[in-house]
């Protein structure tokens, strides 16, 4: 489902991920392992579109999802071009009115030069798709951002949890679901009967989603005074509200204690049973990879060492060495 | 002493339970109600020996139109935590468009109520035309970017003499009207008032609406954390994009309204004051709460307009050597300096604090749950 080519990213001489090939089977859940500064993070954030790769591309069900950003020494040009005819029509409207120009043109003609302005500004940062096709032509392709990811279908959360402290569980949840929901800023204003529809069923479903991850009965609760592991679960809660395709989750069980280790291991498994996603998650814990891991991929150095089954993995003296060191591996 | 607050409430529970279903008409009575017992307080002494009431009531219109400006930054700096120190820029860019299309000086005369429209479209393009620049800014360097096109629109103002008449101004400027109906005068200041209630009433339940609404979440979102906003697929581009625009586009209204009312726009009623004294009423109101940056606005006009006035004369009466060459209205700069070096220090998150502020300082005493 999810390929990643020859995927190379590097920090100026530093290479975090070289050249992994992976893929995800759909419906799996997978693991990427590793030592620390193995680069299993940098690879994550390439796949959530934080960082572009400097090599290598990413495929989504067969559809490429990030590749490398090209002819960024073009792109002024595209915040250039479409204004001259703006700006030529500008001028035009101050010659045709003669050299002594009165108010109202001069005034008029510098509104249209902006408005042309503004306009291709808007269309070089919102980006809008046919925008994007249409630049792919002059061989200029932008980084893919997070959020055009989470339109694609990947949800992630982060090692650090961060959620949306001051906002209520409720509201967390109704924040993650926001590709989802399609009222505009008229819509709101005028509080349309299609706004307040979706609203409502939206809330019902951010409620149902908390019920799914035994959240229930904590609705206007504050994020921010959740206990840590609550917090783990509603962000998780949060990242499925996007109804994704993959979910992403680096270090779902980091700090937990055995017993939320255990749950934690049973919502994952809930997820790809009950929702049909497909997991990916970095992971330390040994007990929370062997147990609920279809395959696992092992990085060192940013470089894929080995992938396979669990069992495959726990006795691949590659794997044991990049843990323990040359001599351990050895005394194996 | 709870008991007694709560046996006060008690009978309003029902009127409470029902505004807050339908905030916007809540809202209407509410601005209805103070917009009448406003002008019948001015009549009560000791009010009535200070000004008259036509006095009162456009220095009430004034105070109306600095807090429609604080409301419309609040949407900026608390909404979206964009720190927008050039706002009055928009509110310029707003009165010009108004005096430019109503003037004299252009020898156009187009009518008053369309152009509200626009000045709110105008102020709107100048905003993501400021926003565009700065989406990768935050704090301090956003402010300082905003400072300076806060800056640069006054001065270009004062030096395009050909389009803006420079430094003297454009003068002279149309007065709404309402065919048939109602001539809008510099002398009578009440059809001014009505109209400055009306825009209010709006703005606030647009701005109400708003906050409710997927883009408040949005906002909310950014303000907390980007990153993760970005991972739950908010575009925050275009996100941050609409709070300047809708923050500016209101500026935008209010100062065609500013310019419809004192019928004259210079280049310096637009000065970096105007931006902090919006927002000394928006960090003295309480970030993110609508009608505490209302109040606060309102608190520090009438302050500064009607007691530092009232301090001059009473030192002129009786007159205390030194003390009454001061003219105390030079200090207003000084009261928006106290009242934000105060606040930061007492009370950061404002007089009224939004529900979500109130919050984030004080985490300790809320939630029945409260920290485990």
């Amino acid at each position: 489902m999810l390929r990643a080519r020859g995927v190379t990213r590097k920090f100026g001489g530093l290479v975090a991920v070289n050249n992994v090939d992976f893929e995800i089977p759909r419906g799996s859940i997978s693991a990427i392992i590793g030592p620390n500064g193995a680069g299993k993070t940098t690879f994550f954030n390439v796949i959530a579109g934080i960082y572009a790769p400097t090599e290598g591309t990413i495929e989504l069900d067969g559809k490429p999802l990030i590749s490398p950003p090209t002819g960024a020494g073009r792109e002024p040009i595209l915040l250039v071009l479409p204004t001259i005819p703006f700006i030529g029509l500008a001028i035009y409207f101050l010659m045709a009115v003669g050299g002594d120009t009165g108010l109202v043109e001069g005034v008029a003609s510098v509104a249209v030069a902006l408005l042309g302005f503004v306009g291709a500004l808007l269309l070089n940062i919102i980006r809008p798709a046919w925008y994007n096709r249409l630049i792919k032509r002059i061989g200029v392709t932008r980084p893919a951002r997070p959020n055009d990811m989470v339109v694609a279908g990947l949800a992630r959360t982060f090692q650090n949890i961060r959620l949306y402290k001051s906002l209520t569980t409720l509201e967390n949840i109704l924040v993650g679901m926001h590709v989802h929901l399609h009222g505009s800023l008229l819509g709101a204003l005028f509080k349309t009967r299609l706004v307040r529809e979706e609203e409502a069923a939206a809330e019902q479903r951010a409620r149902e989603l908390l019920a799914f991850v035994d959240l229930a009965g904590m609705e206007n609760e504050l994020a921010a005074n959740l206990p840590y592991g609550k917090q783990r679960l509603l962000e998780i809660a949060r990242a499925i509200a996007s109804r994704p395709k993959l979910l992403l989750l680096d270090e779902p069980a980091a700090g937990m204690n055995p017993k939320e280790t255990e749950e934690m291991t049973a919502l994952i498994r809930r997820i790809r049973d009950e929702l049909g996603i497909t997991v990916l998650l970095i992971e330390h814990d040994m007990r929370v990879v062997m147990g609920i891991s279809d395959y696992i991929t092992v990085l060192d150095h940013g470089e894929k060492i080995a992938e396979g089954l669990p069992k495959a993995i726990r006795t691949n003296p590659k794997v044991i060495e990049a843990y323990l060191g040359r001599g351990a591996a050895a005394g194996h | 002493m709870s008991r007694i607050v709560d046996a006060v409430n008690a009978p309003f529970a029902p009127v409470r339970a029902y505004f807050r279903k339908h905030r916007s008409f809540g809202i209407f009575v509410g601005v209805v109600l103070l917009s009448v017992a406003l002008p019948l307080l001015t009549r009560v002494p000791p009010f009535d020996g200070i000004q008259s009431t036509n006095a009162w009531v456009n220095a009430f219109t004034t105070a109306a139109i600095y807090a429609m400006l604080a409301m419309g930054l609040n949407v900026v700096i608390g909404f979206a935590g964009l720190l927008d120190l050039g706002y009055a820029a928009f509110f310029a860019l707003g009165g010009y468009t108004y005096a430019l299309a109503a003037s004299p000086f252009s020898g156009i005369h187009l009518p008053f109520w369309p152009m509200l429209l626009a000045g709110g479209i105008v102020g709107a393009i100048f905003g993501v035309l400021l926003g565009a620049p700065t989406l990768r800014l935050r704090g301090d360097y956003l402010a300082i970017v905003t400072l300076g096109f806060g800056e640069i629109v006054p001065i270009t103002l004062m030096n395009a003499d050909k389009f803006t008449d420079g430094v003297n101004g454009i003068g002279g400027i149309d007065k709404p009207n309402i065919p048939g109906i109602l001539q809008f005068t510099l002398i009578n200041p009440w059809p001014m008032y009505g109209l400055v209630v009306v825009l209010f009433t709006l703005i606030m339940i647009m701005i109400y609406r708003l906050e409710d609404s997927r883009l408040g979440r949005t906002w909310d979102a950014i303000r907390e954390d980007e990153l993760a906003a970005e991972s739950s697929g908010v575009n925050t581009v275009i996100a941050k994009l609409q709070a300047f625009a809708v923050g500016a586009s209101i500026a935008g209204i209010v100062g065609v309204v500013n310019a419809a009312k004192i019928t004259i726009v210079t280049p310096d009623q637009f000065r970096f004051a105007v931006s902090i004294s919006a927002l000394a009423a928006v960090v003295l109101g309480g970030m993110g709460n609508t009608i505490g940056v209302a109040t606060g606005a309102f608190i520090i006009y009438l302050f500064q307009s009607i007691l530092l006035k009232q301090l001059n004369t009473l030192v002129e009466n009786f007159n205390i050597p030194i003390l009454n060459q001061i003219d105390f209205l030079e200090f207003q700069y000084v009261l928006y300096g106290i009242v934000l070096v105060l606040m930061m220090l007492k009370r950061p998150q404002g007089i009224f604090p939004a529900r979500r502020r109130m919050r984030e300082f004080a985490p300790l005493k809320i939630g029945k749950g409260g920290l485990k």
